[in-house]
């Protein structure tokens, strides 16, 4: 709008040019990559294609093939253990540290580098460093039976049906540092007046964060949720790193399914179908939050 | 607050006894440990050892023998401080057939992390002020598929890009690895660039429009020199990004070419041969090296980055 300069010129295509050449690569990204891949791998997970993509339709088959498999079925079911448990837990865990950190306390920066550099490490080194921390031969178990209590058992990465809870803990520690930096900036856009009033109303500390100002973050919580979600369905490196997936099958994710698939079983057909279903969740996710946020005013 | 002013201000009109018992000005000091204190900090000095935990068990055990590992707990500090775990994760440490340690994956790292930066962020600047300053008709529209895109999950879109990247010749190439990462930056990116050149004078373009700059010109003479900081927030999400991705290393590049995660990964979980948690843990530490270092020296810039940033995830 600010740049087009409007000097008669019938053909509309060389008006602002340079814009249109340097805006290239952004064009073919979205269009080709994003747009043209996304219908590309949904287009294809109608198919059988295996080691290499090819068009012999086969309808609905890799879905019902996908559905049946125990191993979808357990990454699913340990996607909605993760997703439901870090969500509620990366929520209540960031808040809480958000709010002491609102506090007025002393030694603020401290506390906050301490709290947010696990979210600068990579999953992968997350994965690991947990791996080693929960070790049943030398790590909290082994600590703690040296101690005295010889029939403590922690052992979440070598027991299939807590394995996804082991993840869980590693997940936390390395995003809830992020969580809190969202809601710490949700909490200082909060107006000094609010708390004044509910001061003088002799309303209690608990009560004003749990009914005025937790309602007036709604914002802030949903933008969070949305990334966590986001970050949710993707899970991939972190149980690469942390169990490969075991033991046996049971710490199995989506992501990790459709790799596999990919690259490694040569079932092309499968990957594409699984994909496709992860793409479904996050526009379960996506769309909601996008129709809120935007749909109801127009864009300028 | 108000209260207290004006009780302080009609007190001062009163005689000395008044002004006594009116005390000083501001708001009455809290002793440093009252109870309510000793809760937040008691909380949030326990979150934080909840926190440190994993660091200190991981520089712990990087420097220590193996045989002192096995007879002692992860948590007691080293009776015997030696650096071999972290001479031998950087260059003997084995990846199947390979036993030049880690080094190799952190120069391949290297060697993947500056061009993606330098280009992801070039690329993207430039498409955030065409938004932002010379919008023409259509491209709101690739600007809201970028964004959307950037929450789509990359295993949807991985396929595509290596038949595209086979065709062009250069799948299994750092440069394939680098136009991945230039692909998947953009979409934060661009939105980065584009929200900071959009809060910037209009006046200022304007006028360089009138004194008859260009495109590349405004860009360069007047866009690029005032948003330093902008370029430094990007860099640091780049930086950290780039180095911590583990996907795209493991799907696009050959293994000669893999990036630090990707080996790290393979060391640590090889199942041959005896686990060596000393070595482990000091070559997770130097992974983790530089996105620490990058976060401890950027701070603020930081913070920023991933309030940014924390779309991608």
């Amino acid at each position: 709008m600010t740049g087009q300069v409007n000097t008669g010129r019938p053909n509309q295509l060389l008006r602002n040019l340079h814009s249109k050449i340097a805006s290239i690569p952004m064009i073919l990204t979205a269009v080709v990559i994003f747009l043209g891949g996304t219908l590309w791998t949904v287009f294809y997970s109608f198919t059988n294609s295996k080691l290499l993509p090819r068009l012999s339709f086969v309808g609905l088959d890799q879905y019902e093939r996908l559905w049946a498999a125990p191993r979808w079925l357990i990454s699913i079911q340990n996607l909605a253990i993760y997703g439901v448990f870090s969500l509620i837990f990366s929520l209540v865990i960031g808040f809480l540290l958000a709010a002491l950190m609102d506090q007025k306390i002393r030694f603020e920066n401290t506390f906050r580098t301490i709290f947010l550099y696990p979210f600068a490490l990579s999953f992968i080194v997350t994965g690991l460093v947990w791996q080693w921390i929960l070790n049943p031969e030398f790590g909290i178990q082994s600590v703690v039976r040296s101690l005295g209590w010889t029939t403590f058992s922690f052992d979440p990465l070598y027991t299939p049906s807590i394995v996804i809870y082991g993840i869980l803990i590693a997940a936390l520690w390395q995003g809830t540092g992020l969580v809190m930096c969202l809601m710490l900036a949700g909490l200082r856009g909060i107006d000094e007046d609010i708390w004044k009033a509910a001061r003088v109303d002799g309303i209690p500390m608990w009560k004003t964060y749990l009914f005025i100002i937790i309602p007036m973050m709604r914002a802030v919580f949903i933008t969070t949720l949305v990334i966590i979600a986001s970050g949710i369905v993707r899970v991939y490196d972190l149980v690469v790193a942390q169990t490969s997936g075991g033991p046996g099958i049971s710490s199995e994710v989506p992501a990790k399914y459709v790799y596999d698939y990919m690259f490694q079983a040569q079932n092309l057909g499968q990957g594409f179908a699984a994909s496709t279903m992860m793409l479904i969740t996050v526009a379960i996710i996506i769309v909601p939050w996008a129709y809120l946020e935007f749909g109801g005013r127009k864009r300028g | 607050m108000a209260e207290v002013v004006t009780l302080n201000t009609r007190s001062a009109t009163a005689g000395t006894a008044t002004k006594l018992a009116a005390g000083p000005r501001g708001k009455k000091p809290r002793p440093m440990l009252s109870p309510r204190n000793i809760m937040i900090y008691g909380a949030l000095l326990f979150a934080a050892a909840y926190y440190l935990l994993p660091l200190y068990v991981m520089v712990v055990t990087s420097l220590k023998g193996m045989p002192e590992i096995r007879l002692g707990n992860i948590f007691s500090p080293p009776v015997e401080i030696t650096f071999e775990p972290w001479a031998k994760a950087w260059a003997s440490a084995c990846t199947g057939l390979n036993c030049d340690g880690l080094s190799r994956g952190f120069w391949n790292s290297v060697r993947i992390t500056i061009p993606s930066t330098i280009v992801s962020i070039a690329i993207a600047s430039i498409n955030g002020y065409a938004l932002a300053n010379w919008r023409f008709k259509g491209a709101d529209l690739f600007f809201t598929i970028l964004i959307v895109g950037a929450f789509i999950p990359y295993q949807v879109m991985i396929y595509p890009i290596v038949i595209v990247l086979r065709e062009m010749g250069l799948y299994g190439s750092l440069t394939g690895l680098i136009i991945v990462h230039t692909i998947f930056g953009m979409p934060i990116l661009t939105l980065l660039f584009r929200n900071y050149f959009t809060s910037l004078p209009e006046e200022l373009f304007k006028a360089a429009r009138v004194d008859g700059a260009g495109f590349w010109t405004i860009y360069f003479k007047i866009m690029l020199p005032m948003s330093l900081p902008i370029f430094v927030v990007a860099m640091i999400l780049q930086v950290t990004g780039i180095w911590n991705d583990f996907l795209f290393g493991v799907v696009f590049t050959r293994p000669e070419y893999y990036p630090m995660t990707v080996q790290l990964n393979n060391i640590v979980n090889s199942v041959q041969g005896v686990k060596e948690y000393n070595v482990n843990m000091a070559a997770t530490i130097l992974t983790g090296a530089v996105p620490l270092i990058v976060y401890f020296v950027s701070g603020r810039l930081f913070v920023r980055g991933i309030a940014a940033g924390a779309v991608k995830g």
